[in-house]
């Protein structure tokens, strides 16, 4: 039987792996909560005059705590559950509601930085004169501290009556066309001279060369650029979500939870943030795998 | 026609410079390419044989003397798809099949598909790659990506082939093979070929005429009229006529390095 086991899947795969580690991760969780919040239950203990406790119903009281400092595993296990499956996705109160609200905005940022970031790494690549002054003014904008400029994003772009998700995604798009335009401007120089001087024996235009081979050969770039630019523009939406005094978002449920010592609430919108974050990066990685596939790559 | 020489060179000289003093790559090269001929040219490495392919080609601008490609600069000839260039490597695009790797310079020249499809099938049958369309290069040998760029370079019906040691990576067996059928093909297609090669007995089997080159400065030592029949099997490399060719080149290369010592 354990023979068995051993030849599995399981042992052969990644599967072991992952789990060992994950359950690694949840012990040290659980451990750090019983260690943090155990002053707090002390001084419970001493408000209500109890003096002698079991350390099973000690440890069963810091890890279900209504505002402990590290919320229990559980504890944040149920309350995305009860917030996600046993709410309305269109209610206020879903967790499904806000992720949805920063994805679109994450989404929207992204795109748009992309394209952005593509166009700008054409024209570094084509000219040398955009090469010499815009290369620094990209990489300046990316010393600003986000958290700093967001709010004027937001603040400035209402004055001129631009609300709703466009804002958010703009912050987005600051953050997420910077990897893309870095990626791509070494991506569409990444054809060999050899490929280069075949093209040239051909008479092909600058377009030509582009088209049929600076594209093609920035391709493994775009999508490690891409990887990047999605999880930051995620934290974009979710930075931008802050300054707008918390009306909907992950980011405005992190604001409303640390508002009102709703750790709960602040942890489970947190473990959202990064189960979305890991499903737009491996969404981004499924892309890949499918034009890689289209190419020809060796696998 | 015949009279006017394909390529023709009069005093050609390219310079690069460079930190420790001017690289003459070359020196006053005289030298007519005329057509239907199949010419080497061989020499030690740096005596600019690749060079001239280049000047040729309009890869590299000489910096002195004259040269016309078709009658005209190697920039209008390039413009006019004049030649087909074959690199040292395949340069084969991964992404692309077999096929379309041909196609490449087809598409960029504003060829119709069926017309296309056509002249697809009809290099790759000259290179003997009918069967692998389909293909990505990582699927096939080096010999076989290197036919594949020749198809390439075939495929749109340039009259003037140049080949830059387009064997020189590969094995001496699968060389051999490709000699063969380069020699087959240069005699069903009688295209003008100018091949650079660092093999004596490449250079010998395969030409009606070889330059031998020398380096610092690049230029050329002997041009040997070769006596081989057009027709060549592969065992005239056993002949008395084929060992006094390959001597006289031998003896030439020899004279280039004594003159630079």
């Amino acid at each position: 039987m354990f023979e068995r086991m051993m030849n599995s899947k399981l042992m052969q795969g990644k599967a072991l792996p992952v789990l060992i580690i994950v359950g690694a991760i949840l012990a040290f969780w659980y451990v750090m909560a019983v260690q943090l919040n155990a002053p707090w239950q002390l001084g419970v203990y001493e408000r209500a005059g109890v003096t002698e406790w079991t350390n099973s119903q000690f440890i069963s009281d810091t890890l279900n705590q209504d505002r402990p400092v590290l919320p229990s595993v559980h504890q944040v296990a149920a309350e995305i559950w009860n917030t996600t499956v046993l709410k309305s996705p269109t209610s206020r109160r879903s967790l499904i509601y806000h992720t949805w609200i920063t994805l679109s905005a994450t989404l929207l940022g992204f795109t748009i930085g992309s394209i952005l970031g593509i166009a700008l790494a054409i024209g570094i690549v084509h000219s040398r004169a955009m090469d010499k002054s815009m290369m620094p003014w990209i990489i300046a904008s990316q010393t600003i501290p986000i958290l700093a400029i967001a709010p004027m994003i937001i603040v400035v772009l209402n004055a001129i009556g631009i609300s709703g998700v466009l804002p958010k995604a703009l912050i987005s798009t600051y953050l997420s066309f910077f990897p893309v335009a870095v990626g791509m401007v070494k991506g569409f120089r990444s054809p060999e001279q050899i490929q280069l001087d075949l093209m040239h024996t051909y008479a092909a235009s600058k377009t030509q060369v582009f088209m049929k081979l600076r594209w093609f050969a920035a391709m493994p770039y775009l999508f490690t650029s891409m990887k990047i630019a999605i999880s930051i523009s995620l934290v974009g939406a979710i930075v931008g979500e802050l300054p707008t005094g918390a009306v909907a978002g992950l980011g405005a449920r992190l604001l409303s939870g640390s508002y009102y010592g709703q750790t709960v609430q602040i942890w489970s919108a947190l473990i959202m943030a990064a189960a979305l974050a890991a499903t737009l990066v491996s969404l981004v990685g499924i892309a890949e795998k499918i034009v890689t596939r289209k190419m020809g790559v060796r696998t | 026609m015949t009279n006017s020489p394909v390529i023709s060179a009069k005093k050609l000289s390219l310079t690069f410079p460079a930190n420790d003093g001017p690289v003459h790559a070359l020196s006053e090269v005289d030298l007519d390419i005329n057509e239907g001929e199949f010419v080497s040219f061989i020499g030690p490495s740096g005596c600019g044989k690749t060079t001239f392919l280049r000047v040729v080609a309009d890869l590299e601008t000489p910096t002195g003397g004259e040269i016309t490609v078709n009658g005209k600069t190697p920039h209008e000839a390039r413009m006019n798809r004049d030649y087909g260039y074959v690199f040292q490597a395949p340069a084969l695009l991964p992404w692309r099949t077999v096929e379309r790797n041909v196609a490449l310079p087809l598409e960029i020249m504003g060829m119709g598909k069926a017309e296309r499809a056509e002249h697809i099938r009809r290099t790759l049958e000259l290179v003997n790659l009918s069967g692998f369309e389909k293909s990505f290069p990582w699927q096939l040998s080096g010999g076989m990506q290197q036919r594949a760029s020749i198809a390439r370079a075939l495929a749109f019906d340039a009259d003037l082939l140049l080949m830059d040691e387009p064997f020189g990576a590969l094995d001496e067996i699968v060389r051999d093979h490709l000699n063969e059928q380069l020699l087959k093909l240069w005699l069903e297609t009688k295209k003008t070929i100018a091949f650079v090669t660092h093999s004596i007995p490449e250079a010998v089997y395969l030409s009606t005429r070889i330059v031998v080159m020398s380096p610092r400065p690049g230029r050329v030592i002997d041009v040997i009229e070769s006596t081989l029949p057009d027709e060549r099997p592969l065992d005239i490399r056993e002949t008395k006529e084929f060992f006094d060719i390959a001597h006289r080149v031998r003896e030439g290369l020899k004279a280039g390095h004594s003159y630079e010592e």
